[in-house]
């Protein structure tokens, strides 16, 4: 039974918390970005065709990583693709899930012999969220993966752990601040109150406060790629993302 | 103008450029082919194809060898006529130390990817190639991939291999 | 064709780069457009993005049967046609005598396969030119294929399921009945496929005289297959160069006509294919009738395979053309050395030849129209 098949007297409300209604939506609607190398594409193609048919879980395809909310590494991942795939990856924006299709791209399925040209699984170069063993999967057996990319999503929370809130709070008050993203030519517009003659005592007004938060702004260097914290780091290792459902991946 | 056998092409080539440049051999099974010193590949390429007694006008698949055993590379160039309907297979060899072949490219212009993608996979050099580049493998790969004697790199742009 | 006209000092050339990541690419094909404003001056293709060495594999293996799955993986479209092609180079090989049933039943599947792999083609050229209803459509009959292929092979995409003379599992009771409900169903959809894309006016308009390849060219290209037929040249392996029972076979070979415009454009290409599929349905019919209801399709299959030393290129009619194998043998149990001759890596050699002078969009459609698969092109 659901909602529409009743008839209400008044406007109705439901109340939900802020994070279930977040990941419903999220959940019910993820745009994937096709990301057909091989085999399996062909086989993702069939999913999204008529018989099986991803549009009614919501999945629709999108050419561009930036509109995508996950990526299905659809089969071999050469060493030659391997950066291509990282670049893409990281024109994604967050949150960013990544769905490993195939063998070959969990772990060089029939390639990781002698397959001098193959990267022995994508998650040498990107964080990958659900394995979908087979070779090629069925069609089936990526609808799985997508529901259990949505169990991951269900679970997942907005509210901040204490701990790292309290932590994240005290770095930003020492290193941002509330100027965080001030470019250095605002910077410049600021005038530096100490240099200038006029000394302000600290704890005169607001404005001087501010000021001399800037001023602590100046000094300290934002650590580098602090925003990205999910992108690989410099030697493409896979950062400490959670893997849920690792279904498995051997051959 | 009629359907020729390897052995009638063959002595009609030695006819035209002579007995001891020109071998018909074959093996247990499978087909003949004919054996040529690297220098000769352009003039007896150019008469199958032009000459009206062979017509070859298709080079259907060229093949980058390596002989470990001999210290040697070949190439086998497999031609087909669509018009009389016959066939032949050609083979060059050449010293590993000197893998100079004459390209093809000009004759037949599919066999600009072919030949690419023998320098690619077994090193052999093809002069006069317009864009004598790898193919497959990235242009910074190391190695011959098909040499018999490879070894797979271990990182490739520090991505490991393995 | 258009003329790309010089304008002198005002001639501004820019270097656009499309791929591996493109959805109209097929795959992984990079490519690089020289343009001078929306003309295009060249074309650079850029392949190797899915080199997943099978040559290197082939040598490995130190078997020849263990090569077959891996053939299937070459052209992923068309996997029975690959495995055709591989077990008809390793028959003659060892010289063998393949079995009536089984040679009947593999032309069956192997036509079925045809149709499926231009089924797939000609959906995935409509997505690229923006006709996204034909490829639910022809879908919906490729997965009625597949069915065909399960039930008999267990596999959907790729099926490890021809053997050197013989099959890897017997056939189900029911494949004949299978297969001529197929036909019946499908001869009419051919006809809804004529009227839902061939003769739609936007799709001739992208399409016709657009991305011309003269018979002259394309056999200096060694082109093969619809793209070659698509230029006039009635050159058809199954009928030029008989393998397996195709000789006892009546279908015709269509070739292009220029019908919506010029001989060899991308129309003529993609109508090749569509009249293709009635052809390959012929063949099914006859093969039907034909085909032996006794048997064992997997008595005579070899324990060992050991050659004896020889060369030899085998070639067959793929859905997209020529496949040939080189297979040289040294009488130990590993080949010496096996090349794939892959039509779709010599079709696409040829894009730089025919998309000159044309725009950037027409580029998507002359791709589609040769119909490429990448693991074939890279193997
Ligand atoms: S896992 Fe199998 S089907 Fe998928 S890309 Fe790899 S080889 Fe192809």
């Amino acid at each position: 039974m659901g909602f529409l098949d009743k008839k209400y007297h008044d406007p109705n409300i439901i109340i939900v918390s802020l994070e279930s209604a977040l990941n419903w939506a999220r959940k019910n609607s993820l745009w994937y970005e096709q990301f057909g190398l091989a085999c399996c594409a062909i086989e993702m193609m069939a999913t999204a065709a008529s018989r099986y048919d991803f549009d009614r879980f919501g999945i629709i395809p999108r050419s561009s990583p930036r509109q995508a909310d996950v990526m299905i590494v659809a089969g071999t991942v050469t060493l030659k693709m391997a950066s291509r795939i990282l670049r893409l990856y990281e024109q994604m924006s967050e949150p960013r899930y990544v769905i490993s299709m195939g063998s070959c791209s969990n772990c060089g399925g029939p390639y990781w012999e002698h397959g001098y040209h193959v990267l022995k699984g994508v998650d040498k170069v990107i964080p990958v969220d659900v394995y979908v063993p087979g070779c090629p999967p069925r069609p089936e057996a990526l609808l799985e993966g997508f529901l259990k990319l949505q169990e991951k999503i269900t679970g997942e929370t907005v509210i901040e752990d204490r701990a790292t809130a309290v932590a994240d709070r005290e770095s930003s008050a020492t290193s941002a601040g509330t100027t965080g993203t001030e470019t250095p030519a605002e910077r410049d517009l600021v005038p530096d109150l100490q240099a200038g003659g006029s000394p302000v005592p600290k704890t005169s007004t607001g404005d001087g406060a501010e000021a001399a938060d800037r001023q602590d702004a100046e000094v300290s260097t934002r650590p580098a790629g602090a925003a990205g914290d999910d992108a690989p780091g410099p030697d493409g290792a896979p950062q400490d993302k959670p893997k849920s459902n690792p279904q498995g991946g051997t051959p | 103008m009629s359907k020729l056998t390897p052995e009638e092409i063959a002595r009609n080539l030695q006819d035209r450029f002579g007995a001891d440049r020109i071998e018909l051999m074959k093996g247990s099974v499978g087909q003949p082919w004919i054996q040529l010193a690297p220098e000769m590949l352009p003039p007896v390429a150019l008469a199958l194809r032009d000459d009206p007694a062979f017509q070859f006008d298709v080079l259907m698949c060229l093949s980058g060898l390596h002989y470990d055993k001999e210290n040697e590379l070949g190439v086998v160039y497999n031609l087909d006529s669509t018009t009389l309907r016959h066939t032949i297979n050609l083979k060059v060899r050449v010293p590993l130390d000197h893998p100079h072949i004459p390209s093809l490219e000009r004759l037949w212009k599919t066999a600009n990817w072919h030949e690419r993608e023998a320098f690619d996979m077994v090193g052999i050099i093809f002069d006069n190639h317009p864009d004598l580049r790898r193919i497959l493998t990235p242009d910074d790969w190391e190695g011959h991939a098909l040499r018999k004697d490879y070894v797979q790199q271990d990182f490739y742009q520090g991505i490991p291999t393995k | 064709m258009m003329e790309l006209v010089k304008t002198g000092a005002d001639n501004h050339e820019m270097v656009i780069n499309m791929g591996p990541q493109h959805p109209s690419t097929h795959g992984v094909l990079r490519l690089e457009l020289v343009l001078d404003g929306e003309l295009i001056k060249e074309v650079r293709p850029n392949i190797g993005y899915l080199h997943r060495c099978f040559e290197k594999y082939a040598e490995e293996l130190q078997d020849y049967a263990k090569v077959i799955p891996y053939t299937d993986r070459m052209d992923y479209v068309s996997a029975m046609n690959q495995e055709h092609g591989y077990v008809i180079a390793i028959e003659r090989l060892l010289e063998l005598e393949v079995p009536e049933r089984v040679e009947y039943a593999r032309v069956i599947l192997v036509e079925l396969q045809r149709i499926a792999s231009h089924l797939l083609g000609i959906g995935a050229f409509g997505l690229d030119l923006g006709a996204f209803s034909p490829f639910l459509y022809l879908f919906t009959e490729r997965e009625k294929i597949l069915d065909i292929f399960e039930k008999n092979s267990g596999a959907r995409l790729l099926y490890n399921y021809f053997a050197v003379a013989g099959l890897m599992r017997p056939l189900q009771d029911d494949f004949k009945g299978d297969v001529a409900d197929f036909v019946t169903s499908f001869r009419p959809k051919i006809k809804e496929l004529e009227d839902l894309l061939s003769y739609n006016r936007i799709f001739v308009k992208r399409t016709a005289n657009i991305g011309v390849l003269p018979a002259k060219v394309a056999l200096n290209y060694a082109a093969s297959g619809p793209v070659l037929r698509g230029s006039g040249v009635a050159w058809d392996l199954r009928k030029n160069d008989p393998y397996s029972i195709y000789d006892r076979f009546d279908f015709d070979i269509p070739v292009g006509t220029g019908e919506m415009g010029t001989v060899g454009d991308c129309w003529d290409r993609y109508h090749v294919r569509v009249l293709e599929m009635e052809q390959s349905l012929r063949i099914i019919e006859q093969a039907l009738e034909g085909m032996p209801d006794e048997g064992d399709v997997m008595a005579a299959i070899p324990k060992r395979i050991r050659p004896k030393d020889g060369e030899l290129y085998v070639r067959t009619e793929s859905p997209r053309g020529e496949l040939g194998y080189f297979i040289s043998s040294d009488k130990s149990a590993a080949p010496f050395r096996i090349k794939a001759r892959a039509p779709s890596f010599v079709h696409l050699s040829m894009l730089p030849a025919i998309s000159k002078g044309a725009l950037i969009a027409d580029v998507v459609a002359i791709v589609g129209s040769i119909d490429i698969v990448l693991g074939e092109v890279d193997r």
